[in-house]
């Protein structure tokens, strides 16, 4: 038997400690609750970030193959640890005001985590599988928990039946997968794809499955239609939590499976992705134009920017795939930069979510106003924010794969896309203010706010230092 | 090819006529020998609790739900549980450290539910 099982110290750190936080939870003082909460919390994401084992060694498996570290696993845990911290850090007051700093929240949360780092590590395809549940669950019921709110629960029943039937369409490709090749190890279906054995119209057939039920996951079109009412009616943390770690998990869930055990068939992926990407930024970016809601602008901008993570990921060569893992690690951070304006301005009882209230945000705030402009100039990708270096790195990447006329559509998109983001900055910078409150907010929120508006500036103009990480992750895993 | 099913086919007519001889062999032994003193209650079919015919869309108390949730979780640790006795000789300490890892994460969540009243019925 090789269990290895001090490979997954990251994962079993992490269940030991949220059962602590659930004792806790129940032992606690309700006075005390929520400090204790924030804390524990705190400590569980910064320990298990520090349990991440050193990413440039060799690819060592544990229990028997099912479970992998690599390169690519080590940095992507690190990362959707850091998104959740930031992100925990940003929602504490929003979600005490509302009376959802529970420890529910927190278990939900850091139960998402564990699944996310379970779907990263996996290599074999009931291990996937098992991850993607564990976070498909905790993130049903974390939109789920604002329970009184009419839209929340809308949002929850919708994210739930399609997160369904796209679960059962992923098993059913995978089943396929499994009929063709007789093996759910990620390396052995790499080796009878490569040399074709098994029954070629079942592989392909399940892959067409397969690729529906990432599409589900990943939010692209045409499988995107519970992205923008899931992110409008889930409370803005829960949005944010949603649009960033599990972004960066299924990055990592397609690469496995796609851009690993069934790299054989890339010909006939690639096509599939093309439709996909195509899809994704035509849509994503001309239908967020009509939004007026700030969230939905931001869900239909997701959209578009899975469309560019796409485009990486069917260049099909290691450069794609780290590009791609730049790309999202990189929107996860610009992510967390625009909910958390959004959480920053939103006081009691009101949510700053519609575009009018970013109206004049120049006069009541030139400081905030700079920040929000910053994020928006990355997910524009203007330089010189991250996004630009992102954007720029996955076109090139689809270039040298030989896509010129995907590269072209997705610059025309981009071009059409900045529209809607350049629009927020004019509302901030040239119209009078509607709402004329004063901008509280927590200081260490506003701080670390600004840190991360800046990371994207710094990251942009010095990009090389994580593009050559994810590189060697990359490298390093494949 | 097809002969290797004739026992099924003969499975199939045997457990038809069965069936269909009990279902006729009873109303007829009940027609000559019963006594008929029939209601609306004893003719409606036999449901568990609900009324047989009405609207679908009525409310479920939620905790027909938690009930059941509850009811599978420890439904499955028994069913672990019992192959798990049966071959610990030759699993040894790994298969008994193993199990009691998972009877840990299942106590925690028993003690969660049960401080969080989720086992109270009023």
């Amino acid at each position: 038997m090789n269990h290895n099982i001090i490979l997954a110290l990251p994962e079993v750190t992490l269940l030991i400690l949220i059962g602590g936080i659930m004792m806790v939870d129940l032992f606690s003082a309700p006075e005390k609750r929520a400090d204790r909460l924030m804390g524990l919390a705190v400590i569980t994401l910064l320990i298990v970030g520090a349990a991440v084992y050193n990413p440039f060694v060799e690819a060592r498996f544990a229990f028997n193959g099912m479970f992998v570290v690599d390169g690519m696993a080590a940095v992507l845990k690190v990362a959707m640890a850091a998104c959740l911290l930031i992100g925990l850090l940003y929602s504490r007051d929003h979600l005490e005001k509302r009376g959802l700093f529970t420890g529910e929240y927190v278990m939900l949360m850091l139960f998402a985590l564990l699944g996310m780092m379970v779907m990263v590590s996996a290599n074999n395809f009931v291990t996937l599988y098992l991850g993607l549940e564990i976070q498909a669950l905790s993130v049903y019921a974390l939109v789920a928990l604002q329970r009184d709110s009419a839209r929340a629960s809308e949002a929850a029943m919708k994210y739930f039946i399609l997160g369904a039937l796209a679960s059962g369409l992923l098993l059913y490709g995978i089943s396929m997968v499994y009929g063709a090749t007789g093996s759910l190890d990620i390396e052995q279906v790499a080796k009878s794809v490569g040399f074709s054995q098994g029954n070629t119209a079942l592989l392909a057939f399940g892959l067409v499955f397969v690729v529906a039920g990432l599409a589900f996951k990943l939010g692209v079109v045409p499988f995107h239609m519970w992205v923008p009412d899931v992110y409008h009616g889930a409370a803005t943390p829960t949005t944010m939590l949603l649009s960033t770690a599990p972004k960066i998990a299924a990055f990592a869930f397609i690469v496995r499976i796609l851009g690993d055990g069934l790299a054989g068939m890339a010909g006939d992926w690639q096509l599939m992705l093309v439709f996909l990407a195509v899809l994704s930024l035509a849509i994503g970016n001309i239908v967020a134009i009509a939004q007026t809601n700030l969230k939905r602008m931001l869900a239909y901008s997701t959209i578009s920017h899975m469309g560019f993570l796409v485009l990486g990921i069917l260049a099909g060569t290691n450069n794609g795939y780290s590009s791609s893992m730049f790309y999202v690690v990189t929107y996860a951070l610009t992510a967390l930069a625009s909910f958390g304006m959004i959480l920053l301005l939103s006081r009691e009882g009101f949510e700053a979510e519609n575009l009018e209230d970013f109206k004049g945000l120049n006069q009541r705030s030139p400081w905030h106003a700079f920040l929000m402009l910053i994020v928006m100039f990355s997910l524009a990708g203007i330089p010189p924010t991250v996004g630009f270096f992102a954007k720029l790195s996955v076109l090139q990447a689809a270039l040298e794969a030989g896509w010129v006329w995907l590269v072209v559509f997705a610059v025309l998109m981009s071009v059409i896309g900045a529209f809607y983001y350049l629009r927020v900055v004019k509302l901030m910078y040239m119209d009078a203010p509607v709402d004329t409150a004063p901008i509280g907010g927590n200081a260490v929120a506003g701080s670390l706010l600004t840190v991360n508006t800046f990371a994207l500036l710094l990251l942009g103009l010095l990009p090389s230092g994580l593009l050559e990480l994810c590189r060697r992750a990359i490298a390093a895993s494949f | 090819m097809l002969a290797n099913y004739f026992p099924v086919l003969l499975f199939i007519a045997i457990g038809t006529a069965i069936g269909v001889g009990a279902l006729i062999g009873s109303r007829v032994i009940n027609t000559l020998l019963g006594n008929q003193r029939p209601d609306p209650e004893k003719l409606s079919p036999y449901e568990c609790g609900f009324e047989a015919f009405e609207d679908a869309r009525m409310k479920f108390d939620v905790r027909y739900y938690l009930v059941a949730i509850l009811f599978i979780l420890f439904d499955l640790e028994i069913a672990f549980l019992f192959p798990w006795a049966v071959v610990l000789q030759e699993i040894g300490w790994e298969g008994f450290a193993a199990m009691f890892v998972f009877l840990g994460i299942l106590v925690i969540g028993f003690v969660y539910e049960w401080k969080k009243g989720a086992l109270e019925w009023e």
